[in-house]
């Protein structure tokens, strides 16, 4: 860990914030995306049924 | 290969498929190796201390929250004038990826203001116009989910994107329009004696291409998703009128 001298809280909170908001934006393109091609499925397949 | 098959959903489909592991993966490596050499290996600036360390965060993210509105920008006006759908869907999905981005630059901003300039904030030229740029995004966003019909809302969040794009090239060159404000100029120059030591400049290179290949990933990936959700929306319709 390098010394981050007197600035170590901003420094540490400025890395948190954005890492935070990187994998959530990540996190939540993939949960969309799952949801979609799931519900895509489930309306393709009762197309074909009708 | 044209630039409009990716009109074509399908072969868009097929196109992002390929490119968006690659993507995402070349992301991952140039995020993790970059952080860590800017956090880890690099020295502190003789007048910010180690606060320099969020530049590798702060710079790439501002950045790329232009970009993204740009990139809007050029995909809407594609829509306007050929109609093509993945064009509008593509703005769509950009729109929360790069307002990620403000936030991350706004926040940034404000952790590293605070110690430096004594403020958190302050109605500087370039950071009240990054914050409308913020509130257009926010808007763009609420038009999208606020319209039921697809097309209708991609005419009217097109023209939100055409006027917002003015506070997109106001926050990049406000420095340049008005010399006044608390805000520096540029980080990165071609001019050597300008830009940053390439102590701090190639770690911050390394940064940006992180920044850009997840956006692209990201922009592709959510795209595909829009063009799923489209479909769905297409289906419920055939089966509401039947």
């Amino acid at each position: 860990m390098p010394d981050l001298g007197s600035y170590a809280v901003e420094v540490m909170s400025a890395y948190a914030v954005s890492i935070t908001l990187l994998v959530a934006v990540v996190a939540l393109s993939f949960v969309q995306s799952r949801r979609a091609r799931r519900a895509l499925d489930e309306a393709e397949g009762r197309a074909r049924d009708a | 290969m044209s630039f409009w098959e990716f009109a074509n959903p399908r072969r868009f489909m097929g196109i992002a498929d390929r490119i968006v592991p690659w993507a995402f993966a070349l992301a991952a490596l140039c995020l993790v190796t970059g952080l860590t050499w800017g956090f880890f290996f690099t020295p502190d600036d003789f007048r910010q201390g180690s606060t320099v360390k969020i530049i590798y965060l702060h710079v790439p993210s501002a950045m790329m929250a232009i970009n993204a509105w740009a990139m809007m920008l050029i995909t809407s006006l594609v829509w306007l004038v050929r109609r093509h759908h993945v064009s509008a869907l593509a703005a769509k999905a950009a729109a929360p990826v790069g307002m990620t981005f403000t936030v991350i630059a706004l926040a940034t901003g404000a952790i590293w203001g605070q110690p430096m300039w004594g403020t958190w904030w302050a109605w500087d030229p370039r950071l009240t116009s990054f914050l409308i740029l913020f509130l257009f995004y926010l808007g763009y966003i609420a038009l999208w989910s606020a319209i039921e019909d697809p097309d209708t809302a991609a005419d009217l969040t097109a023209v939100l994107c055409l006027v917002g794009s003015v506070f997109a090239v106001l926050s990049r060159y406000a420095l340049l329009f008005w010399n006044q404000g608390l805000h520096q100029g540029a980080t990165l120059s071609l001019d050597k004696e300008e830009n940053i030591s390439d102590v701090f400049y190639f770690p911050l290179l390394v940064c940006i291409a992180g920044f850009v290949l997840l956006f692209i990933a990201l922009v592709f990936y959510r795209t595909a998703t829009e063009i799923r959700l489209r479909r769905l929306h297409a289906i419920s319709l055939r089966e509401r009128m039947a």
